[in-house]
């Protein structure tokens, strides 16, 4: 059993990281209802204001660092030109997608629209969590700002949803493979 | 507190991700601003789209905090203009509405 180093770096940044986030989204959704919902005793909210902002930086830094290894490490495996008379693309994915009408939408749809809405996760899950650091319990006494923390943590759950499917379609239509093999196990 | 500094993340994380949206456009329909996005070349103009509209956002964050920090301001007009931007950014990013441009 083994796996080569493009595909292992590919499974860390959907698998681990991409996924790890878009799970954590309905967390900080629930958590955020529970912890600056003005029926709350102030107890509960005080525990709960503390994990939040703890959760929201640690989904702040899940999603830049998904969005720098996807955009800096395994885009440009993805886009790599194929030199002349070469026989096979399987190791060029953008160029395999295109070269079959089958499947030149997963790139000119799905990885077109991936390789930017997946941007504005960051964005937004940052401005959630400096929000959150800032206000903190007074978010209570805030519901205009709290709608907003809302719609910016939904957006970012929905576009990263919409990279996260088309990452794993992208992965299976053309898989970036090459670099080094590791090998895992030896088989019997 | 006052929910200046609040209306501030809020606007400028609108800003930005506006800027993702409609820079990835710029970049697509014209050649030259193409050419000067390719600030990383491995990663194309990607990198100069990106690169360009965090330093949108964190800029226009910067000046509203410095402009609102300390005051009250009119937040549902402020939540109004910042919920169109998202809705603009999701849009634009989208590669059919994009082809309209």
């Amino acid at each position: 059993m083994e796996i080569t180093t493009r595909s292992l770096w590919t499974l860390i940044h959907g698998m681990g990281f991409g996924a790890l986030y878009l799970m954590a989204c309905s967390g900080a959704l629930i958590a955020l209802y529970r912890c600056y919902s003005p029926s709350l005793p102030d107890s509960v909210a005080l525990q709960d204001d503390r994990f939040l902002k703890i959760y929201l930086v640690a989904m702040t830094v899940l999603a830049w660092i998904t969005v720098l290894s996807g955009t800096y490490i395994i885009y440009p495996w993805y886009r790599a030109v194929a030199p002349a008379g070469v026989s096979s693309l399987a190791a060029f994915p953008q160029q395999l997608l295109k070269s079959n009408p089958a499947t030149i939408g997963w790139h000119s749809l799905g990885m077109e629209w991936k390789e930017h809405v997946a941007w504005l996760v960051p964005i937004s899950i940052t401005v959630a969590a400096a929000v959150v650091f800032r206000y903190g319990r007074d978010l209570r006494n805030h519901p205009q700002l709290r709608a907003a923390l809302w719609s910016f943590i939904l957006v970012s759950f929905l576009a990263a949803g919409i990279a996260g499917f088309f990452g794993a379609m992208l992965n299976k239509n053309a898989p970036v493979e090459g670099g080094q093999t590791i090998q895992i196990m030896h088989g019997e | 507190m006052p929910n200046g500094s609040g209306a501030a993340a809020i606007l400028a994380g609108g800003v930005g991700m506006f800027a993702v949206g409609a820079l990835a456009i710029a970049a697509d329909k014209s050649a030259l601003l193409g050419k000067l996005l390719v600030f990383y070349s491995p990663t194309g103009r990607l990198s100069g789209v990106t690169c360009t509209a965090v330093l949108i956002w964190l800029s226009s964050w910067a000046i509203l905090e410095w402009r609102w920090g300390r005051h009250d301001v009119a937040l549902a007009r402020i939540n109004a203009v910042a919920f169109a931007l998202l809705g603009l950014s999701l849009l634009l990013t989208f590669p059919p509405v994009a082809e309209l441009f």
